[in-house]
């Protein structure tokens, strides 16, 4: 069994130690700029815990985190975590449903909002509303619900250091589920320790870097860019959901915070070299770039090393399940005819690899298999869902292996390829959707008889998700229709970039829709039009 | 010319956005951002477009919703922004 024991025993610690060792240094900027030091952003979170035990928050009640990015919401993460909570960060410009959907599933004791995602908390015991608009006056507020700055007038608090337990559960991030209902991943304080310690040893941070914290809360990049800092005494900015989609204002703030650390996905870095200008900067102190969530189109990637030729660079991979479990470094430059995607690379330290066939025995090197991750970084399970939880496991040699679902293999040089899924996951900018959610939203437009969704490689934006449908012929909805209609129903990364009418889908011989044929039909369309173009 | 700068506009929406689409469906008052049809990423690749089809600059305050969210206010923007004579 891997080691398990590390310097913390509680993610608190890190900035518990922080605020004693560098109390002055600034540990957050804002995305409006404002920042809290060390010692500041400590006392914060005691007063959070202390508002949460003073409402009777037990070990693991989970805590839901439903607010743009901003300062308030890692003041709340750590006195969530310092009263033994777990918080649950959810994607606040999610449809309603789909929030509540997610604070009802993991059954919340508290929810910190911004105002609207009050309204759609409203009915859970605590809510606490923050940001701009709530203000201190109590009028503004739903009712029964508490304003942020009420809660910071709170007596500090946390729970007793010896009653914390590494085992504790720390968060919930919730993917997409294959039936339409998002399944929570749950995660315990070893799990993102071991984690932390890793990339400490990998990238060798220290109280002078100046981190990005480009990924939402609920997007497990977040777990690196939170912790990674508080252990080091370094600064950690936060970027805002508007400024992270805007390249040329996002090249300006990288630049003139001299950011050292940046950690997005490929579809931001792309962004970036595309439209960022960034001829126009200083990038000389950035140091480090990583990337994770999707394979990286070499063309792009090749983009954004031309014009930051300096930092190093990593590829990191891992499901929310493993977080990041295998990583290589990126040679640069790159050479200019180079169109094979890079590596997934070696395992780290804390984890071990092993790639097995369909009958979960182990393959020669250089043969095809689904990746199983194991070590102490891996998930605890399915929040509610204890059968799904047991078959994401492979038992083995006495230790737990989770499936990956990702087919690989093992070359010597460089470590594991990433060859694709057997099953119907894909990813698109970092976030992990399952094709039948999409189409569980669409068979609740009430013209839509059938739907099939499949994805398809593209060398631009990485993948493209059709919709194949089938509608009455006489009361087929427009394509602006249907765009309207997902956008109301799912979460904006989820949307079909096309939808295609048919007659009737394809079948396969046992009546089933045949994804296979759809799949290869629209490959061949995507690939022939591009040779027109 | 207000006519042909909302018809090139339409006609790469339609081409990127909303492939397969008929024209008479994306009307000048479509809204475009608050409707999922272009989202972030799509934004950036329409100005992209805009700006070196029509020899603009569009700063980033000016990216959004009151001017981007239908095609009418968009070709608003290019016409306020064009160079006299151009």
């Amino acid at each position: 069994m891997a080691e398990t024991s590390f310097p913390a025993a509680n993610l608190c610690q890190y900035l518990e130690a922080s605020a004693q060792r560098c109390s002055d240094r600034v540990a957050v900027v804002d995305p409006d700029g404002s920042s809290v030091t060390y010692r500041e952003l400590n006392d914060r979170a005691d007063r959070v815990a202390g508002f949460l035990l003073a409402r009777g928050l037990q070990p693991g009640d989970r805590v839901g985190l439903v607010q743009p990015k901003g300062l308030t919401g890692v003041c709340a993460i750590f006195g969530i975590l310092k009263a033994r909570g777990a918080y649950v960060p959810v994607d606040s410009t999610a449809p309603p449903a789909r929030i509540r959907s997610i604070l009802d599933d993991c059954q919340v004791r508290a929810v910190f909002a911004d105002p609207r995602c009050a309204e759609i908390a409203a009915g859970v015991e605590t809510v606490v509303v923050t940001g701009k608009h709530a203000g201190p006056a109590s009028q503004n507020l739903p009712q029964g619900a508490v304003a942020w700055e009420k809660v910071l007038e709170n007596e500090p608090s946390r729970a007793e250091l010896a009653s914390r337990h590494p085992d504790d559960l720390a968060y919930i991030l919730y993917t997409s589920g294959s039936t339409g209902i998002p399944k929570g991943v749950t995660l315990s304080h070893t799990n993102a320790l071991s984690f932390v310690e890793w990339c400490s040893s990998v990238f060798n941070p220290d109280e002078h870097d100046r981190f990005s914290s480009h990924a939402p809360f609920h997007f497990d990049l977040s777990i690196l860019d939170i912790y990674l800092p508080m252990k080091h005494g370094s600064t950690l900015y936060l970027i805002s959901e508007e400024l992270g989609k805007n390249p040329r204002k996002m090249a300006g703030f990288i630049a003139s915070n001299r950011l050292t650390v940046w950690y997005s996905t490929p579809s931001i870095l792309s962004l970036l070299a595309e439209f960022g200008n960034l001829k126009g900067y200083n990038f000389s102190h950035l140091r480090l770039v990583l990337f994770a969530g999707e394979v990286f189109p070499v063309k792009h990637l090749r983009n954004i090393t031309r014009q930051w030729p300096s930092p190093t660079y990593f590829n990191l991979y891992g499901p929310t399940e493993t977080n990041v479990c295998t990583y290589a470094h990126i040679p640069t430059p790159i050479a200019h005819d180079r169109t094979k995607p890079y590596p997934i690379g070696w395992p780290c330290s804390h984890c071990s690899a092993l790639v097995a066939d369909d009958d979960k025995e182990p393959v020669t090197a250089g043969e095809e298999g689904i990746l199983y991750i194991s070590g102490p970084s891996v998930f605890v399970g399915y929040w509610g869902r204890s059968e799904e939880s047991a078959t994401a496991f492979l038992e083995r040699d006495g230790r737990r292996w989770y499936n990956t679902g990702d087919v690989v293999k093992q070359d010597p040089t460089d470590g594991f390829i990433y060859v694709g899924r057997r099953d119907r996951m894909v990813k698109r900018r970092g976030y992990r959707i399952e094709l039948g959610d999409i189409e569980s939203a669409l068979y609740r437009h009430k013209q839509i008889r059938e739907a099939a969704v499949v994805a398809i490689p593209d060398a631009d934006a990485g993948v493209k998700i059709l919709a194949y449908v089938t509608a009455p012929h006489d009361a087929r909805p427009s394509m602006v229709d249907l765009k309207v209609f997902c956008s109301e129903a799912l979460p904006a990364f989820m949307s079909p970039d096309a939808f295609l009418f048919q007659d009737s889908l394809p079948r396969t011989s046992t009546d089933k829709v045949d994804y296979q044929k759809l799949q290869k039909e629209s490959t061949v369309k995507a690939e022939s039009s591009k040779n027109i173009d | 010319m207000a006519d042909q700068i909302r018809e090139e506009i339409r006609q790469y929406i339609l081409t990127e956005f909303l492939p397969g689409e008929k024209a008479s469906n994306l009307r000048d008052d479509t809204p475009l951002r608050t409707s999922g049809i272009i989202d972030s990423v799509g934004l950036l690749r329409l100005i992209d477009f805009i700006e070196g089809r029509f020899n603009i600059q569009v700063d980033a305050y000016e990216a959004g919703v009151e001017n981007f969210d239908r095609i009418e206010d968009i070709a608003s923007l290019i016409q306020k922004k064009r160079p006299a004579g151009a």
